[in-house]
């Protein structure tokens, strides 16, 4: 937010041509990937940080951008996951993008009707009504069998993952699922962002009373943040769970869970799209990094591993308290600084 | 002039009252507005100014009496309707949306034209990008009237004071009112800035042919500047007339320039 007054836009420190040029190669990175990163990359920290980015955007498109609150992530993603577990179950004929798509649009319907309060309610209380969904969801999935089609451990898992006959279930394969699935929602969003939707939702979170008095229909407007922020959600959970987790229940998307894709956001950045990627790697990388310094240090020699878990959570909370208080716009604002720093240099940003 | 309405009234305020919990903010008050006039509507803090203007573009909704808008009578206005009839409005304190640039403020003023759909909006199709292009034709229209075309992408709120202002009328004048309300346009400027604020309000009448109902605490801004002037105290009507006709009313001079000399 600072030194933005009437100094170019950051974007300008490269040429067309030459942005262009650089993301057909980074394009073309993220897609061959797979031939050189191995299995614990890709499983342990690309599609884990690519999912988490993605249900990130969905929470920040809500509350970066509409300014309006839910501490129930986890919920809509368990619906995304859920409902695309029975539909790729019961409607064999249906292929895997069209259910990914459906699942979303489940979650969505949800997220709207969990969303009518904000009609009434602000702040503290609205987010406190969103944490009805969250316990809400977590109980339906675990009482009511069906969901997970009777199975004794209530778990889903995925009945089936191909695309064009081409099985998904090798790690490249997930992993390419998830890229092009957040590529394309990641378009979306930005469009919607910067379009007229976009504008109307960001009049809204910084003085909804004027945004009535203009003219935005703002009822319909937040809950058409509901529903969208619902739908990446929903989606982002289905990924979670079949090109993640592999196995998981409804207690794979807890309370924890909906506040670990809130740290994202604040982590990451509000009202940014891209911060959210910052953000799920810091939640995804800090605690392996943290990890291997206990290990480092000897540590893990003088500590039990109950302990050491505590500490990484110390560790974590502390990492996070500090870089906020440091930076509170998030990592997508810092990179913003250096890269205006670049645009100006040899000058002084 | 209250009871009948003049022919060519674009608003007609008609017998109405207000009040919070049973404190009287305005009491039946009548007058009409003029189509193509600057009227200003003076009068001590708390005669119930703001409030009026509430009323007539539907923020609040009076007790008795309605509202007559282009020869239609509104017992109940929602600010939305207004909207969509051409009633457009700044804020005695600025509204403006503080984290967006000036462009996307002043863009704002123009969602409620929007008519591609949120589909076409997500997949950028022609429909979405032909309206944003005509929005955004307009929109440096309105910086160019205001000389504010310099400052599109800055942050709001990070301007001056004075140039929020002036954002603040472009966002309301954006979409092409009949009518416009400005609550304390010019309040904490100096003389300079309320010259300029005063011509770009003479334009907007003039040149573009809206219809302004103004609040102005400047006597000399407001003589100058207005047609037709209205002078409230405690909720009431004690003035109506040109300039000249106030200046020399004695109850306006009692009740709010003070006594002479």
């Amino acid at each position: 937010m600072s030194s933005t007054t009437l100094s170019a836009p950051a974007t300008a420190a490269l040429p067309r041509t030459a942005r262009r040029a650089l993301a057909v190669v980074l394009g073309l990175a993220v897609l061959l990937l797979p031939a050189f990163a191995d299995e614990y990359w890709l499983n342990s920290i690309l599609i884990p940080t690519i999912v988490m980015g993605l249900a990130g955007i969905g929470l920040n498109l809500l509350m970066g951008y509409a300014g309006l609150v839910s501490l129930g992530s986890a919920a809509f993603m368990s619906i995304g996951a859920f409902s695309a577990y029975n539909l790729l179950l019961r409607t064999p004929w249906l292929p895997l993008p069209l259910a990914l798509i459906v699942a979303g649009l489940i979650a969505a319907v949800a997220g709207l009707l969990f969303g009518l309060p904000s009609l009434r309610i602000k702040g503290f209380y609205l987010a406190a009504s969103t944490l009805g969904a969250q316990f809400f969801f977590e109980w339906l999935f675990t009482n009511f069998a069906w969901f997970s089609n009777h199975s004794l451990t209530l778990t889903i898992s995925a009945p089936r993952l191909e695309i064009f006959g081409i099985d998904l279930r090798p790690a490249p394969g997930r992993y390419l699922l998830v890229v092009a699935t957040t590529a394309l929602l990641y378009w979306l969003a930005a469009n919607i962002v910067r379009s007229r939707i976009g504008r109307d939702l960001m009049a809204l979170r910084d003085m909804d009373k004027a945004a009535a008095v203009i003219g935005i229909p703002v009822a319909s407007r937040k809950l058409l943040a509901y529903a969208i922020s619902s739908f990446y959600a929903g989606v982002a959970g289905a990924l979670f769970a079949f090109a993640y987790l592999g196995t998981s229940d409804a207690h794979s998307f807890d309370l924890d869970k909906s506040f670990e894709v809130l740290f994202i956001v604040l982590i990451g950045g509000s009202a940014s799209l891209f911060g959210n990627f910052l953000g799920a790697a810091f939640i995804v990388l800090t605690p392996i990094f943290l990890t291997r310094l206990v290990e480092l240090l000897g540590l893990s020699a003088v500590f039990d591993n109950g302990f050491l878990i505590n500490l990484e959570h110390v560790l974590f909370g502390l990492t996070i308290v500090v870089l906020l208080i440091r930076e509170p716009d998030g990592l997508a604002q810092m990179l913003r600084a250096i890269r205006a720093r670049w645009a100006a240099w040899p000058l002084r940003a | 002039m209250s009871g009948t309405t003049t022919p060519d009234a674009l608003l007609s305020v008609r017998d109405v009252s207000l009040s919070f919990r049973g404190v009287k903010a305005i009491t039946a008050l009548s007058f009409d507005i003029a189509r193509g006039e600057i009227c200003s509507l003076i009068g001590p803090n708390g005669a119930g100014k703001s409030s009026l203007l509430n009323l007539v573009n539907g923020v609040y909704w009076p007790d008795s009496g309605h509202i007559v808008f282009d020869g239609h009578s509104y017992p109940r206005l929602r600010a939305h309707q207004a909207a969509v009839l051409g009633i457009a409005r700044t804020f005695q304190n600025n509204a403006l949306f503080r984290n967006l640039s000036v462009l996307d403020n002043v863009l704002t003023g123009l969602s409620r034209h929007g008519r591609a759909s949120v589909a076409s909006h997500l997949l950028r199709l022609p429909a979405a990008r032909d309206e944003e292009r005509s929005f955004r034709e307009r929109a440096e229209d309105v910086l160019g009237f205001l000389h504010i075309a310099a400052y599109r992408d800055a942050i709001v709120g990070q301007l001056p004071y004075g140039l929020q202002k002036r954002v603040e009328l472009g966002r309301a004048l954006v979409s092409r009112p009949a009518f416009i309300l400005l609550d304390e346009p010019m309040a904490g400027m100096n003389d300079a800035e309320k010259a300029e604020m005063s011509r770009f309000i003479f334009d907007i009448n003039r040149d573009l042919g809206v219809t302004v109902l103004l609040i102005e605490h400047d006597i000399g801004v407001v003589m100058n500047l207005s047609d037709h002037v209205v002078v409230l105290d405690y909720g009431r009507k004690v003035g109506d007339g040109t300039p000249a006709q106030v200046r020399d009313n004695p109850d306006v001079i009692a009740a709010y320039l003070g006594t002479k000399h």
